[in-house]
């Protein structure tokens, strides 16, 4: 009997044993992971706001491991791929004929000069775990005025329009709660702009710019003084804070140094960009944030690449080659506040551009637009996650990106 | 593509001055690039990071990050900024020849 090993039950992982399982006939499927919850991660950035509530955001992980996977709740010492077999935290092994890495990219606040400091969850936050955006919802709850830095300390991070969707939220919450005349927001970036892409970056920062939201652009971070308030980039630049929300670096999983896998400096696994093979082997892939994809890490880029490779899969382990080659489609919903959204769509080679999208039955969604109808859609994707995505039912969106509705000129 | 003439010689580049061709790049022409953008002199530590980011992008394929060059080029990010003012990893990669580093999605 052949062995598929997947490491790592979270967006990625669990989609792929839900898409293989019916497939693989009688393959031995495991999945390994040491939480025993499940969460929505999209949902973290509406808890510090009280828009969810954290319990809101949790169900067990079991509930969306399909029959016929052996769910082990155990972590991952190390691969050693050259033995075709996975290490375990309880010294026992795991071999397997094709193994399939979904282990994500995770926060690393530690890597920052004071950001493991005794002011984090007190004048310094993040929203990354549950738990930091948990603590930071007192923190806004507590905060009566003075200066919110928002801070990007470097790319890749997982969901990297998040930053941005914070930001517009905290303006419309602190609107809400009618003290938006006395904070002062600043948002201070790596980036150039706003954002990555040149027409997105535009429309953002006019966003911005029309809620009087300072940009510090260019400014790469080298530490944090949470007593003190203050941030300092490399050249020497400074910026003062009441409150920080700072967006941690990402990491790839920490057995990953321990493995022989190839990884890049932020611990994310070297793979075939269209295929997610990981590089010098022939029967291990690299899925979902993990993989050192040139596209957004995000659930919505995992699930159209876990379609195409699913396809790839059944072809490989035939011993016939991989047809499908992945585009980089990722499509992200961005909440701006007030109750309205905007939505971008892309893939490696187009940049987001304005326009429709077309949704057979529930669409269009209009493109780098903020609608009422966008913010609606956004908060539709936690019962879609939940029900479709996880459980490796299609959306009524297709896995390679379409120009269709899409406005070009300029660009 | 468009091209531009710099030192004498066509070079091809992209909308942003990037050049696009490896192979076209010279020492000769990275002086002139650096004057382009105020970096008057290249000095031995503007070399190392040059020379880094060229034989790493023989190598893998892709613009060695600002990260990539610290860790693996062993040059402090501090020390980059002093070299490459405000912008070094647009300004380094400039100088070198090499396209913009993405990894900025």
């Amino acid at each position: 009997m052949q062995r598929l090993v997947v490491i790592g039950a979270g967006t990625a992982g669990t989609m792929v044993v839900n898409k293989l399982r019916p497939v693989l006939g009688d393959w031995h499927i495991t999945i390994v992971d040491p939480a025993t919850e499940h969460h929505y991660q999209p949902g973290y950035l509406f808890v510090p706001f009280g828009t969810y509530q954290p319990n809101e955001v949790v169900k067990k992980t079991t509930e969306f491991i399909p029959e016929g996977v052996e769910f082990r709740n155990v972590a991952v010492e190390r691969v050693e791929s050259a033995a075709n077999t996975v290490h375990l935290a309880d010294g026992s092994t795991l071999e397997y004929d094709q193994l399939v890495v979904a282990t994500g990219t995770h926060p690393a606040p530690e890597e920052t000069p004071g950001l493991d400091g005794p002011a984090m969850g007190k004048t310094v936050h993040h929203f990354y775990s549950l738990e930091a955006a948990t603590a930071l919802a007192d923190a806004l709850g507590g905060f009566t005025g003075g200066k919110l830095v928002v801070n990007l300390i470097d790319l890749p991070i997982k969901c990297p329009v998040a930053p941005l969707e914070f930001t517009f939220l905290a303006e419309s919450f602190f609107h809400e709660r009618g003290i938006r005349d006395d904070v002062e927001i600043t948002y201070v970036t790596p980036l150039e702009g706003a954002f990555t892409k040149p027409v997105a970056s535009r429309t953002l920062g006019g966003l911005l710019q029309s809620k009087g939201i300072e940009v510090e652009p260019d400014f790469y971070l080298e530490r944090v003084d949470g007593d003190e308030g203050k941030l300092w980039s490399y050249d020497e630049r400074e910026v003062d804070f009441d409150l920080l929300v700072t967006v941690p670096l990402n990491f790839g999983a920490g057995f990953l140094a321990d493995s022989d896998l190839p990884i890049d400096e932020l611990r994310h696994i070297k793979v075939d960009h269209g295929n997610f093979l990981v590089d010098g082997t022939e029967n291990v892939f690299a899925v979902g944030d993990a993989a050192n994809l040139p596209t957004s890490k995000a659930g919505s880029v995992a699930h159209f690449a876990i379609d195409v490779f699913t396809e790839n899969f059944v072809e490989h382990i035939s011993g016939r080659p991989m047809h499908e080659a992945f585009d980089g489609h990722a499509n992200c919903y961005i909440e701006s506040g007030h109750g309205k959204a905007l939505l971008i769509d892309f893939n490696y080679d187009t940049q987001p551009l304005p326009g429709k999208f077309p949704l057979p039955g529930v669409g269009p969604f209009s493109l780098l637009e903020e609608t009422e109808m966008n913010h609606v859609g956004k908060m539709m994707f936690k019962w879609m996650y939940w029900n479709i995505l996880l459980r490796g039912k299609d959306l009524p969106v297709s896995s390679a990106m379409t120009l269709a509705g899409k406005v070009t000129e300029g660009a | 593509m468009p091209t531009t003439t710099i030192a004498g010689r066509e070079i091809h580049v992209d909308d942003d001055g990037f050049m696009t061709e490896y192979d076209e790049w010279n020492e000769d022409l990275a002086k002139e690039l650096a004057a382009a953008i105020g970096i008057g002199d290249l000095t031995d530590g503007h070399w190392k990071a040059i020379n880094f980011l060229r034989e790493d992008y023989k190598e893998q394929g892709e613009t060695a990050t600002l990260r990539r060059v610290t860790a693996s080029g062993g040059i402090p990010t501090k020390e980059l900024f002093q070299l490459f003012p405000k912008k070094p990893a647009r300004k380094m990669s400039y100088v070198a020849g090499l396209p913009k580093p993405v990894g900025c999605v």
